[in-house]
């Protein structure tokens, strides 16, 4: 929202600074978004004249000026066709800076002539985008002295102030209203509206206005007051109009628009005016629209199709406006209009916003309607708006129309009266504040209090509408005693508060993240979403997941896994030449829309280079086994029961077939890890190989707490010793069930099984290879005996045949 | 036995190795070495004699051990200089290559936020990113056709057979509900995480991260609101004197609402927080609507509570100096190593340890 400060004292009787009314907005909660104060800008910059001016000696185009400053005169080489002598402009001496092209002005050469100074055009000056030639002052400009500051002749005398307007505040889309609010916080007085002769008397008006509105509809809208003026000339608007509205970057129409857009900014009063010539039948009516009823808008010239629970205003024959939002083609006004018809009405905010947002349309005047203007004083500004538009275009007003939808305006606007404990200032916000004071800031914000009872009784402004509860008026109260005036103190130390800041989950989630920081890999924060193409890619089919209203197709999915974001991410760096990376991310993936449907997850990817080639190896492209050791670390980072682990093959098709998988324990899928599948990675656009790997951190059972303590640790005195065994099986037997069911041969005495050797060609059969492993075997209370221990190898090699038909390489 | 002692004398003082040595003891102190071998002599001596002798062959013999040793000694410090020598590495050669990766700021500054709140008492909660239109907006005091849900740029998903609504949560603000229908107060929550408005600029992306502080209890009010957030501002800060403004505002689930600044300075671009004369703002405030806590079947008489919801790429930026938001989705390698955090650089996330 946007004003002068000029207008602003039109309603605000002080003596305040520019920085003082500033800084009070925004400690009113009207936050001062920006000041342009074009004084400030051209403080500098001086009326000049130019005395002479005299071809450049060296250029066609150029000129030499003399320009007369009120002290002495300048030389200066000039472009500007208009430049001649006697001309009064706007002279911008050495040093000054020109906001127009951003630089400072230097005394320089221009084709070898020196030059001190510049006149300025309109656009150098950001005054427009006017170039074609310098400023000049008309001859009956009575600010165009030279010497003098050129501020007041160029009409730039008041600055422009810009408020954001918060939900609550839609009366603050009215300068009054600013001006009450800054009154009401001691920054002066309200002056009262100007005396007017309309008094709402006069001519019977030939056309009468309704609420044509039955049962369930009647709430849509409470006043329609017509006025009929005719004979009027709806000719430009007076230069002190056109300027405010100018100001506040509005552009000056003709009279009457003018006049409805400027009740709509200084007093927050949408009108609307109707050429009344146009006007069907002898009655202006508020009435739902009928089913496809066709309308036409004045301000965007489109065609509408209403439907029947849109509010209209109509004559007899048709829509002639969607009520509070836009006005019609049909009925408008232009030059030619003679007779005005004049609505000012009262629509209900819910159903102006749904008109707005169904048609699609936003308007000044649906801004204010769907924030509430102030409906009781709707008869008052109907007045004051006939009174303006006879003092503009001349004419004569009928008496006012007024149709309500209660017996009496009264009644119709009647605000009832809220309790109010004022014991709640304190208990709210500890500030004391005598009752007597409360009482005085609540009348200065506008209400009517009574006050005779312990609970008092309280009636909001009628137009503050964001006041409906106790807090409500608890917030008026401490808005103007001030916020710094309340106290500081720190929260209480209280018994009840749980000695963990997070959940075991939370923590853990923590803990595993920066475990894969530490090993290696660089954590990443991508979008939630993804393209439908993507997602469909990685098993995303979900019709309830993708969103409605999405900013671009590659954002338009919920994400099946983090998996392809990560991808997308990798792909990037290694287009850009960074080998070698290793992403990893926690965060949500979704199935559903339902909580439980939305787990947050962990997702990583390497590609390129694992390790690099040195001096002392040939170095490594990232592979399955890396994303293994990651999901390995993360899982043992957690405490995660790793060791009873089983590995399958059974992943989702994105990853590669025969080479890729899923970390089990029992029914539970923790981990997917291996190369993605070739496939689609070429759908996404990269070449080559990529490792992945996902942990579902919410089916990794949380450890049990069992206190601070741990568990009794019997540290074996007698050396452990190892052994070492090949053993040859089929190809197809997975390794994973060699070492188990070595390890189970002595479940006491073996304490570790490590493979350190694969060998598959000669010596052995094309579907056979050689699996080598060392066992560690751990004596408890004595030394074990060669018998002993060739027992144990024995059932190692037994246990070997039985589940793998494995047999000792020999 | 002087001839005896002055051969081995000779004969180890010329050791060349170890073994030379070795062959020297065996010679003059083996069992059948020559020093050892005089021993059968005294078997021809008067008894005397016999002192004397022994006497004689037992400085020899302690005398030789001595050259021995003290050979030997010298010998292994030859030999292991020797070695040492043969051994010598090029210790110029880089060493062996480790990994370590990084914490992005995001999760560094949540991770800052938990231990600054976790001191004053506050526990984590989260919810879902995906909310019903109940949890985004309605318990939240935001009913469907006021302006405040048209400033939120919604992110909508298709409405479920019971034509309920789903959005992606535009705010951390749902958590408030659920916390406050699932736990009993007194209670003081954060809850950070993902939040979604269809706004993309320079200065928005279409996700970015809040935090939401939440505390309901029988006897807290706006002064300690402003006690809990000048507390945390100083502290996440690092600025002790760091000034701390309230203003009015408005956020339809408050009431009072309170807008925060901090001060700052901007001088030729450079922006410095604490001291200055600017103000920055950084968070939205104030005591919980008498209607949210009712919504979440709370008695407002009863309890009362305050809110915070704050912008964590917005404090991140301005606390470490990342310029550009975008940045922070980007996943390039150089900008998380750059502006990331080694993952021992941890903040404190448990009370009292």
């Amino acid at each position: 929202m946007k004003f002068t400060l000029n207008w602003l004292k039109e309603h605000l009787e002080t003596n305040a600074t520019l920085e003082e009314i500033s800084y009070k907005l925004t400690m009113l909660g009207l936050e001062v978004e920006g000041i342009e104060n074009p004084a400030q800008m051209y403080k500098d910059y001086i009326i000049g004249e130019i005395r002479s001016a005299n071809k450049h000696p060296d250029a066609d185009k150029l000129q030499l000026l003399s320009v007369f400053d009120g002290e002495k005169e300048h030389q200066v080489v000039c472009g500007a066709p208009n430049a001649r002598a006697g001309l009064k402009g706007v002279f911008g001496r050495e040093g000054v800076y020109v906001p127009g092209g951003d630089f400072k002005l230097k005394k320089g050469k221009i084709r070898g002539v020196e030059s001190c100074g510049m006149m300025m055009s309109e656009r150098e000056l950001c005054i427009s985008d006017e170039h074609d030639g310098i400023i000049e002052f008309s001859s009956d400009n009575e600010f165009a002295i030279v010497g003098n500051n050129p501020v007041k002749a160029l009409g730039l005398d008041d600055a422009v102030i810009e408020i954001a307007i918060t939900p609550n505040r839609g009366d603050c889309c009215g300068v009054r209203y600013i001006a009450r609010d800054l009154a009401s916080a001691g920054l002066g007085t309200l002056k009262p509206l100007k005396t007017i002769s309309y008094d709402g008397t006069g001519f019977q008006s030939p056309i009468k206005t309704a609420l044509n509105l039955k049962d369930d509809n009647s709430t849509h809208s409470k006043l329609l007051i017509g006025a009929y003026i005719k004979d009027v000339a709806n000719k430009q608007s007076p230069e002190w109009l056109q300027k405010r509205l100018k100001a506040i970057g509005l552009r000056p129409i003709s009279a009457l628009v003018d006049i409805t857009n400027y009740f709509t900014f200084d007093l927050c009063r949408p009108l609307h005016t109707y050429d009344a010539d146009k006007i069907q039948g002898n009655i202006l009516q508020i009435r739902m629209a009928s089913e496809n009823e066709s309308f036409t808008g004045v301000a965007d010239d489109k065609d509408y199709t209403l439907s029947q629970d849109t509010l209209v205003v109509a004559d007899n024959n048709q829509a002639l406006a969607i009520a509070g939002v836009m006005g019609g083609k049909d009925s408008g006004i232009n030059e030619q209009t003679k007779n005005v018809f004049l609505e000012v009405a009262v629509f209900n905010p819910v159903t102006v916003a749904l008109a707005g947002r169904k048609y699609n349309i936003q308007s000044d005047s649906r801004f204010r309607f769907e924030r509430g203007i102030d409906e009781q004083a709707s008869l008052e500004y109907a007045k004051h708006a006939v009174q303006m538009i006879l003092n503009i275009c001349g004419g004569e007003a009928s008496a006012l129309e007024i149709a309500t939808s209660q017996s009496t305006y009264d009644e119709t606007f009647k605000v009832p009266p809220m309790a109010f404990n004022p014991k709640k200032v304190k208990s709210l916000t500890s500030i004391n504040i005598a009752l007597k004071e409360q009482k005085i800031y609540l009348e200065r914000v506008g209400c009517i209090v009574d006050d005779s009872q312990d609970i008092w009784q309280v009636i909001r402004p009628s137009w503050r509408y964001d006041i409906y509860t106790q807090a409500c008026l608890v917030e008026e109260i401490l808005r103007l005693h001030g916020y710094d005036k309340v106290e500081i103190l720190e929260l209480p130390k209280n018994d009840y508060l749980p000695k963990q800041v997070t959940t075991s989950e939370q923590e853990r989630r923590f803990r595993l993240t920066r475990s894969l920081a530490s090993h290696g890999l660089q954590e990443a924060v991508t979008f939630s979403f993804l393209s439908e193409k993507e997602a469909k890619l990685f098993g995303g089919n979900n019709p309830n997941l993708i969103l409605s209203n999405p900013i671009s197709e590659d954002l338009k999915v919920m994400r099946p896994t983090l998996i392809p974001n990560l991808v997308s991410a990798l792909s990037r760096n290694l287009a850009k030449g960074l080998n070698g990376g290793a992403l990893f991310e926690v965060g949500p993936q979704f199935q559903g829309v339902k909580p439980e449907d939305q787990p947050v997850v962990v997702g990583g990817v390497r590609a390129g280079v694992s390790l690099n080639r040195s001096w002392n190896h040939t170095g490594r492209q990232a592979d399955v086994f890396d994303v293994k050791a990651d999901v390995y670390k993360a899982l043992e980072s957690i405490n995660a029961p790793v060791a009873n682990l089983q590995t399958i093959t059974e992943t989702p098709t994105y990853y590669h077939p025969t080479r890729s998988g899923a970390l089990v324990l029992g029914r539970n899928t923790l981990a997917y890890f291996g190369e993605l599948h070739p496939a689609v990675l070429k759908d996404m656009g990269f070449k080559g190989r990529m490792v992945a790997f996902e942990i579902f951190l919410d089916k990794i059972p949380v450890a049990k707490n069992k206190g601070t303590s741990k568990p009794y640790l019997d540290i074996p005195q007698l050396q452990s010793l190892k052994r070492d065994f090949a053993f040859v099986v089929d190809k197809n037997i997975q390794a994973e069930k060699l070492l188990r069911a070595v390890k189970g041969a002595d479940k006491k005495l073996i304490t570790d099984v490590t493979l350190f050797d694969i060998y598959e060609g000669t010596g052995l059969e094309d579907n056979q290879k050689s699996l080598g492993l060392t066992i560690s075997i751990q004596p408890l209370s004595k030394t074990l005996t060669n018998e002993e221990i060739e027992n144990i190898s024995q059932k190692v090699i037994a246990q070997a045949e039985k589940t793998c038909n494995a047999f000792l390489r020999v | 036995m002087e001839e005896i002692k002055k051969s081995a004398e000779d004969s180890i003082l010329n050791a060349g190795s170890i073994k030379d040595l070795e062959d020297i003891r065996v010679k003059y102190m083996g069992k059948k070495g020559e020093i050892t071998s005089l021993m059968k002599n005294m078997g021809s001596l008067s008894n005397e004699e016999k002192p004397a002798y022994g006497q004689a062959i037992n400085n020899l013999k302690d005398h030789v051990n001595t050259l021995l040793d003290n050979k030997k000694s010298e010998l292994n410090t030859i030999e292991l200089n020797a070695r040492l020598q043969d051994e010598t590495l090029d210790v110029t050669l880089p060493p062996y290559e480790t990994f370590e990766g990084s914490i992005h700021p995001v999760t560094q500054t949540i991770e800052e936020i938990i231990s600054i709140f976790g001191e004053m008492g506050f526990t984590v909660a989260e919810g879902p990113n995906i909310e019903d239109d109940w949890h985004n907006f309605t318990a939240l005091n935001i009913p469907e056709y006021h302006p405040a849900r048209q400033e939120h740029d919604t992110f909508y998903l298709p409405a479920d057979e019971n034509d309920q609504r789903f959005v992606l949560r535009t705010h951390t603000s749902p958590v408030q509900i659920r916390t406050m229908e699932t736990q009993k107060p007194p209670f003081r929550v954060i809850c950070p995480g993902r939040t979604y408005r269809s706004d993309s600029d320079a200065t928005h992306t279409p996700m970015f991260h809040q935090v939401e502080m939440i505390v309901v209890e029988e006897n807290v009010n706006f002064a300690h609101l402003k006690g809990c957030i000048i507390e945390f501002c100083r502290k996440f800060f690092g600025v002790d004197d760091l000034p701390v403004r309230f203003r009015p505002s408005f956020f339809p689930f408050t009431e009072p609402s309170a807008e925060v600044d901090i001060g700052c300075s901007k001088k030729d671009g450079a922006l410095k927080i604490g001291g200055g004369d600017d103000w920055l703002e950084i968070l939205g405030s104030g005591m919980i609507h008498p209607n949210v806590l009712k919504n979440a079947g709370l008695d407002p008489e009863k309890y009362q509570g305050f809110a915070l919801g704050m912008g964590i790429e917005r404090i991140a930026m301005l606390k470490y100096g990342i310029a550009d938001l975008r940045t922070f989705y980007d996943s390039d390698l150089r900008w998380l190593r750059h502006y990331g955090f080694k993952a021992l650089q941890q903040p404190n996330l448990l009370r009292g340890e």
